[in-house]
């Protein structure tokens, strides 16, 4: 079974056999593929129209599905490997392990932006940005340049107390918890940590980062904190919403799984640090 | 410097208010010669240079790009080449380049995609370059 990580935690070995993961997705092929899918949803999800993977409630369904098809990508590579995450409540500084030249590298430079240092800079020759948006081949970071803090603990709380999954009229105008966890409204969690990482994070183009997957395992972490603090509430809607995937119905671009299939994620892993359940919490 | 401030936001809103005034004027003329309802008005064109860079603003064009958005949406443009942008339900603004980042007119959503962009040209729409 595989168990996904704090990244603070990882040893020497367990970050090597990440990257080396990773960079060998890159040179099959298989990592581009990704970013290219991620680009094409969050160019055709609109709050009018249809919308699957961003500002709607499948968004944390649609990532966990995401996030499982590049897990299994890296474990054909090392059976060993899992997708950790990163709880930038706690590692918020550029100082953070997470950035040094052994795992992530650290921020662009400031004359263009360019990462310069860690496995996936430019000067390796083995990350070239081939997706993407403008004609920079290179990673780019400005870490806190795009904006100071990220989201802080007491933030993060604060939308996990929120009740109800989501409301009409699904979008990013939405009131309830997926739309404060992906940060269109209120103390802004998810979106604002895109901004603070900059560079191809804050693009549509965003899993060009390695540190994409780092984000969205622990945003969906939250989410199974969310769930076990809220064990009456579920996902919304139920059914018959025009342009919203509801409980039942199936998501793109697998046509054959819903959100329903992906509201336990015990069944396809677990975290380091399991949440702990409602009833038997204090909080 | 109290006073200074006051003279010049009086003298601003007049100014506004008289070019507002010719405006209504020419509308008026215009829609009782058509005798019909008066339209909206269209959100202005931007043509400026930011930071060496030409940023066009056309309004209404949409229809690009296989039919992403809704018609009416204004297309921006930087040095020629169309940047995909989307408007939010609350009326703000994103764009392919600050995603996650809302702006409240297209014109800012333009200048921090230069900002950004740091002299690169965009590439077309989700395109492998």
């Amino acid at each position: 079974m595989t168990v996904r990580k704090n990244q603070a935690t990882l040893t020497a070995d367990e970050k090597r056999a990440f990257t080396s993961a990773l960079l060998e997705l890159k040179r099959n092929g298989s990592y581009d593929r990704f970013v290219t899918t991620h680009n094409g949803f969050i160019m055709s999800d609109t709050d009018s129209g249809d919308r699957v993977g961003h500002r709607s409630p499948s968004f944390l369904p649609w990532h966990r599905r995401f996030l499982l098809e590049f897990e299994e990508a890296l474990q054909k590579v090392d059976a060993s490997v899992a997708l950790p995450y990163w709880d930038w409540t706690v590692d918020r500084t550029t100082r953070a392990s997470l950035w040094a030249p052994d795992f992530l590298g650290g921020s662009g430079r400031a004359r263009d932006g360019q990462v310069i240092d860690g496995p996936f800079a430019y000067s390796t020759g083995r990350w070239n940005i081939d997706v993407r948006v403008d004609g920079r081949p290179y990673l780019r970071r400005a870490l806190g340049a795009g904006v100071a803090q990220l989201p802080t603990r007491a933030e993060v709380d604060s939308v996990l107390a929120m009740p109800v999954y989501d409301m009409a009229p699904w979008n990013s105008s939405s009131g309830g918890f997926r739309n404060h966890l992906e940060g269109w409204r209120g103390a802004n969690l998810h979106n604002r940590v895109h901004v603070w990482v900059g560079g191809q994070m804050s693009t549509g183009v965003s899993p060009n980062d390695p540190v994409f997957w780092m984000h969205h395992a622990f945003i969906d972490k939250l989410w199974a904190d969310w769930q076990a603090k809220h064990p009456q509430s579920t996902y919304l809607p139920a059914a018959g919403t025009t342009n919203v995937v509801d409980l039942n119905d199936t998501m793109r671009p697998w046509n054959d799984v819903t959100p329903a299939d992906m509201l336990d994620h015990r069944k396809f892993y677990t975290f380091d640090t399991e949440p702990v359940a409602a009833a038997a919490s204090q909080r | 410097m109290n006073k200074i401030t006051r003279r010049q936001a009086l003298g601003t809103t007049a100014g506004a208010l008289t070019v507002l005034g010719l405006t209504g004027a020419a509308t008026s003329i215009a829609t009782s010669a058509a005798a019909t309802p008066a339209a909206p008005t269209p959100p202005g064109t931007v043509d400026e240079v930011y930071q060496g860079r030409r940023i066009q603003i056309t309004s209404g064009g949409g229809g690009h790009h296989g039919g992403h958005h809704s018609p009416g949406q204004p297309t921006v443009r930087i040095d020629g080449r169309e940047l995909h942008i989307m408007r939010n339900a609350d009326g703000s603004w994103i764009s392919v380049i600050n995603h996650y980042e809302t702006f409240t007119e297209p014109k800012l959503l333009a200048r921090a995609a230069v900002r950004d962009l740091q002299g690169a040209p965009l590439v077309p729409f989700g395109g492998v370059a």
